[in-house]
């Protein structure tokens, strides 16, 4: 089934969108700029609506049904977030208003860092980074600024577990540091032993992901903290698994010094198909004066009569902006109104239905599907796909074939220290049923790996589509649509 | 998994052939099986460049992973294999006789001391 | 609230487990800080949140009641409703990124789709899915003309002309790399040929952008030709909108195109979501960062897409990877889609046309009140540089106490500008709207 591209649709002289004519006099166009070919499609808005429409419906999605990607947090999106977030008072202000004009647009962004902060434990939040990864490098860059200030310029060791998302070594690259990985022990926590032979005057700081991606609390994490901070060094904390912990733990306490959130995972903003995320930073109060700037702040309290006043301030040591403007603020007033929906004893819920479901699919498959960590789990947990009497069966081909069965595979291959690793969190706002059919999913492809292989290895078969050739993407490499010379004239 | 014995290696599934004062590399049977089906291979030097032994000489690239070659010995560029752009597959299929990566003279004979021989890197193996 | 369960489901729930509380199910966190009391409000309805959101909401001044002059990176262009209503289409806005490719088609072609009219617009070989925004694309483009010289090129050529909030986003992003730069002493008013004896052996990048911060259109040839003369890469950062009626890059032999897409179809948002775009020539693919959507054929045949080259990425590379970049900016890279796609060819020329006409007859408006000069040397688009009789942040007081947001007050970024002011026009700025700005200056500054 091949939906055509909109390019293919186009017909010349097909119009879209109109828009008034000139309602001022006209101006010479600039002879030596102007562009003579602009090769875009050419369609009307009903085929435009249609195109969308129809391949929109390839898609799963979380309003479809389960998906239970390992450390994605594929929670339910609250659709009263879309409404406030399209507010005109929100949607139609510019970024670079006096900030007379947008008190409440900074009002709700630093209400936002108070609540992420007393979730947390952490001193101070800043709203700038764009996405987990994007807050990963802020506060790595954070953690080398705060070295360099003191002359401690010879710390650019950082530490690395071998479970962490790739992007942890890939931000700390960026941040110029050397990276050194450290291995898990055998109930998946931090190797403590492995650690201490790492703590010297070149050590920067360690990555910790907690819960690790393994979905199991680090039981090393408060010494490994201590260890690091009496040799110098710095904790980075990896926000991404924070759902197992709202109203439950505080990152602060184990002693992390600068954490990231993800937004779009923990507090229900949509996925979007990739993005928009949001990753706010949030650090203790030796390290707010190294946050990015700008940062909002209130600049007088306000009383009966009077409303407080939030401005737009640039920390003493800031590390300086790492995007334009003030952040993904369309996706902060989404996470906002979550936030307020919920108050203190929803976000608890939220953890302790997320751990609770989590260790219900986990008790039920044990049996059948190998857990290498024999411990509660927390928001997710890792199984290894593997059975000695169905050899040639991979998670791959386990993946594939519960899309058969209606469900979006878990995360494969993930972490890297399992062998044929699937990640499986269910999230809070599943009920038992839906947790209910699909282990019993996961146990009737366990028996068919073992009995009819081939069922799996030609998976998916009720799909829109079977699996795709990969290879030959990546070798023809064609990356947008071939037009034909004289397209766009 | 084929180890011709006449060739060195190295812990990183690199491989020497020696013929005089050049040294012929490429990679060997178990990488190209551990990367599965080559896409693209990328080699970073030029010929006439001074490489030090560890710099990395090219990437090869599979739907899987993207690995670095480090040079095992140090010297000048003197030929690259410049099929391996059109046909990528080659390290697949014949990574030992014409999916050569580079030719290097060498610039110190005595870095091949460093090197294994057939019998120790099938040992090696076993443990990857 | 978003969970499901009963006390029975959670009691059977429970049974299964093996444990008798939720509490237990906590048992390997320390106690020392187990389940705080957070100083937190509690939870509230949905009538009530919207209603607190929407009083909060009310607050802040809009383009509704205040008349807007303002650009420098964010522009008020009118969004058609279809853009929305496919962004609302909750297959897309609640589907996470594509790795199971049979299942997420939609959102494939619509990245593929995305890249193919990027490409087309600017001209290049190849798009990628985007970076968070323009800012941030400007700082990958240093980053892989960096990695493309293997670090041995040390030096980045940057226009004093380029958005200020991207070459500060460029430094914190390249602190680590040692890098020099030069070009930003220069005086704003200099143009990209300045630059030209700037370039050496040892320039990794020449960066600019077209129109510029101040709205000019420059001819890029020269500066081009002393790029590739030295073997560094040449990249231009557009506005995308301007597209519609002026040259593309490429025809000024660039080898990076990057841009800010929020013109394309997304709001404002006080700053973001917005949008990056990036595009190069395709002998550099396998150097840009970001993620790709790439053509190829399932098992019956079909043609679909799906993720591809991701083995650059750091997901696999780890700490080899050029970039820690993880996500794209999804959602908003389809507005651009749809976006582009309603316009298409005629709409995006009549768009950009309407802009450059509006923002000349304002120029050509304000020019008329004394003391007030617009002297344009360089063609220009949407937007240009008012020199104003008082400092622009008196303009700007007074022109807000008549409910106009009047322009970016230079001196903001540039402490020698002070009496310079950046003042937008888009098609939103009907005549009268300018007409009346113009009145309220003349009242003020007739003499």
């Amino acid at each position: 089934m091949t939906e055509k591209t909109i390019f293919e649709l186009s017909r010349p002289g097909r119009k879209g969108i109109r828009f008034p004519a000139p309602d001022v006099p006209l101006t010479d166009l600039p002879k030596d700029f102007l562009r003579e070919n602009l090769p875009l499609p050419e369609v009307s808005e009903n085929e435009v609506v249609r195109h969308f429409t129809n391949i929109s419906q390839l898609n799963h999605s979380v309003d479809n049904g389960f998906y239970p990607l390992g450390s994605c947090t594929m929670k339910y999106n609250p659709k009263i977030n879309e409404e406030t977030a399209r507010l005109p008072g929100f949607a139609q202000i510019h970024p670079l208003q006096p900030v007379e004009t947008v008190q409440g647009a900074l009002g709700l962004m630093h209400e936002t860092q108070q609540w992420l902060a007393e979730i947390s434990g952490f001193h101070a939040v800043s709203l700038q980074p764009a996405a987990g990864a994007h807050g990963e490098l802020t506060g790595v860059l954070i953690i080398r600024a705060y070295h360099d200030s003191r002359g401690d310029t010879k710390r650019i060791k950082m530490l690395v577990p071998d479970s962490a998302h790739g992007t942890n070594p890939a931000s700390s690259a960026m941040s110029g540091m050397e990276i050194v990985q450290l291995p898990s022990d055998e109930r998946g926590n931090i190797d403590l032993e492995a650690l201490k032979t790492e703590l010297d005057n070149t050590l920067a700081g360690i990555m910790i992901t907690n819960p690790n991606t393994l979905g199991l609390f680090d039981e090393n994490i408060v010494e490994a903290c201590q260890l690091v901070h009496e040799h110098g060094g710095l904790v980075y904390g990896d926000g991404a698994n924070m759902n197992a912990l709202l109203g439950v733990y505080r990152p602060a306490e184990t002693g992390i010094d600068v954490m990231h959130f993800n937004l779009h995972k923990t507090f229900s903003t949509p996925h979007g198909g990739g993005g928009p995320g949001s990753g706010p930073v949030g650090v203790s109060k030796e390290l707010a004066e190294f946050l990015p700037s700008p940062l909002v702040v209130m600049t007088s309290e306000g009383d009966e009569q009077n409303p407080a006043f939030y401005d737009l301030l640039v920390p003493e040591k800031t590390i300086g902006r790492v995007k334009s403007f003030h952040g993904h603020f369309g996706v902060v007033v989404r996470a906002f109104t979550y936030m307020i929906r919920l108050g203190k004893n929803g976000l608890l819920g939220v953890s302790t239905h997320a751990v609770l479901n989590a260790n219900y699919i986990q008790a039920r498959v044990k049996d059948v599907y190998h857990i290498p960590y024999e411990r509660l789990c927390m928001h997710e947990f890792v199984t290894e796909a593997v059975w000695e009497d169905a050899p040639g069966v991979r998670a791959l081909d386990i993946s594939k074939r519960l899309i058969d069965f209606g469900f979006h595979p878990p995360t494969n291959y993930f972490p890297l220290i399992v062998n044929e690793a699937l990640m499986i969190e269910p999230t809070e706002t599943e009920t038992v049923e839906t947790l209910d059919s699909f282990v019993d999913a996961l146990l009737q492809i366990a028996d068919e790996a073992k009995n009819n292989p081939d069922i799996l290895h030609n998976a998916p078969t009720k799909a829109p589509f079977g699996r795709f050739d990969e290879v030959k993407a990546a070798k023809d490499l064609i990356l947008r649509t071939q037009l034909p010379e004289e397209y766009g004239n | 998994m084929k180890t011709p014995a006449e060739l060195k290696y190295t812990k990183n599934d690199e491989w020497v052939r020696v013929e005089g004062d050049i040294a012929v590399i490429g990679i060997t049977d178990y990488a190209q099986d551990q990367l599965s089906d080559i896409v693209f291979v990328e080699i970073v030097a030029l010929e006439g460049d001074s490489l030090d032994k560890g710099e990395t000489c090219a990437v090869i690239e599979s739907v899987k992973a993207a690995a670095d070659v480090y040079l095992p010995v140090g010297g000048e560029i003197i030929a690259i294999n410049e099929s391996l752009m059109d046909s990528p597959e080659l390290v697949n299929e014949d990574p030992f006789g014409n999916a050569w990566l580079i030719k290097i003279k060498m610039s110190d004979l005595s870095q091949l001391e460093s090197l294994m021989d057939a019998d120790t890197y099938q040992k090696l193996e076993r443990d990857h | 609230m978003y969970t499901p369960h009963t006390q029975a489901d959670r009691d059977a729930m429970l049974k299964v487990i093996g444990v008798n509380e939720l509490e237990d199910l906590f048992q390997c966190l320390p106690d020392k800080g187990k389940f705080p009391s957070l100083e937190l409000p509690d939870g509230i309805s949905e009538m009530e949140a919207l209603d607190e959101l929407q009083f909060i909401s009310s607050v802040n001044e809009t383009p509704q009641e205040l008349v807007s002059f303002l650009g420098a990176g964010a522009y008020n262009h009118y969004i058609p409703a279809a853009v929305d209503s496919i962004l609302r289409r909750s297959e897309f806005y609640t589907a996470y990124t594509p790795y199971q490719p049979e299942i997420a088609q939609g959102t494939l072609q619509a990245i593929f789709e995305y890249q193919s009219l990027i490409a087309a617009l600017t001209g290049m070989d190849v798009a990628n899915a985007s970076h968070y925004d323009g800012a941030t694309a400007v700082a990958e483009a240093v980053n892989m003309a960096y990695h493309n010289f293997r670090g041995k090129r040390r030096r980045i050529v940057l226009s004093n002309a380029v958005n200020p909030q991207y070459r500060e986003t460029i430094q914190t992003y390249m602190k680590g790399m040692d890098l020099e730069f030069v070009g930003e002493d220069l005086d704003p008013e200099a143009g990209p040929d300045d630059l030209i004896e700037l370039i050496d052996e040892n320039t990794a990048l020449v960066l600019v952008q077209y129109p510029d911060f101040f709205g000019r259109i420059f001819d890029l040839t020269k500066l081009s030709e002393a790029a590739h003369a030295q073997k560094a890469l040449f990249s231009v950062h557009i506005n995308p909108i301007a597209l519609g009626l002026i040259k593309p890059p490429s025809e000024f032999d660039a080898d990076i195109v990057t841009g800010e897409g929020q013109p394309l179809g997304i709001p404002m948002s006080f700053g973001g979501p917005y949008l990056g775009l990036f595009a190069t020539k395709k002998q550099y693919v396998r150097k840009m960062a970001g993620r790709l959507a790439g053509e190829t054929v399932d098992t019956h045949g079909n043609r679909g897409y799906v993720l591809t080259l991701n083995t650059r990425e750091q997901h696999i590379r780890r700490e080899h990877a050029t970039s820690n970049i993880c996500t794209n900016q999804g959602l908003i890279a389809l507005a651009a889609t749809v976006y582009l796609s309603l316009l298409g060819k005629s709409g995006l020329q009549e768009l950009a046309k309407l802009n450059y006409h509006k923002a000349h007859y304002t120029a050509d408006k304000i020019s008329t009140v004394p003391g007030f000069i617009v002297n344009p040397v360089q063609p220009f688009f949407n937007e240009f540089v008012v020199h104003c009789p008082a400092p622009a942040e008196e303009i700007n007081q007074h022109l807000l106490s008549n409910e106009i947001l009047g322009g970016y007050d230079l001196a903001q970024v540039y402490p020698s500008q002070k009496y310079e002011l950046l003042v937008a026009v888009t098609e939103m700025n009907t005549r009268a709207e300018i007409d009346y700005m113009v009145e309220i200056l003349e009242e003020e500054y007739h003499d």
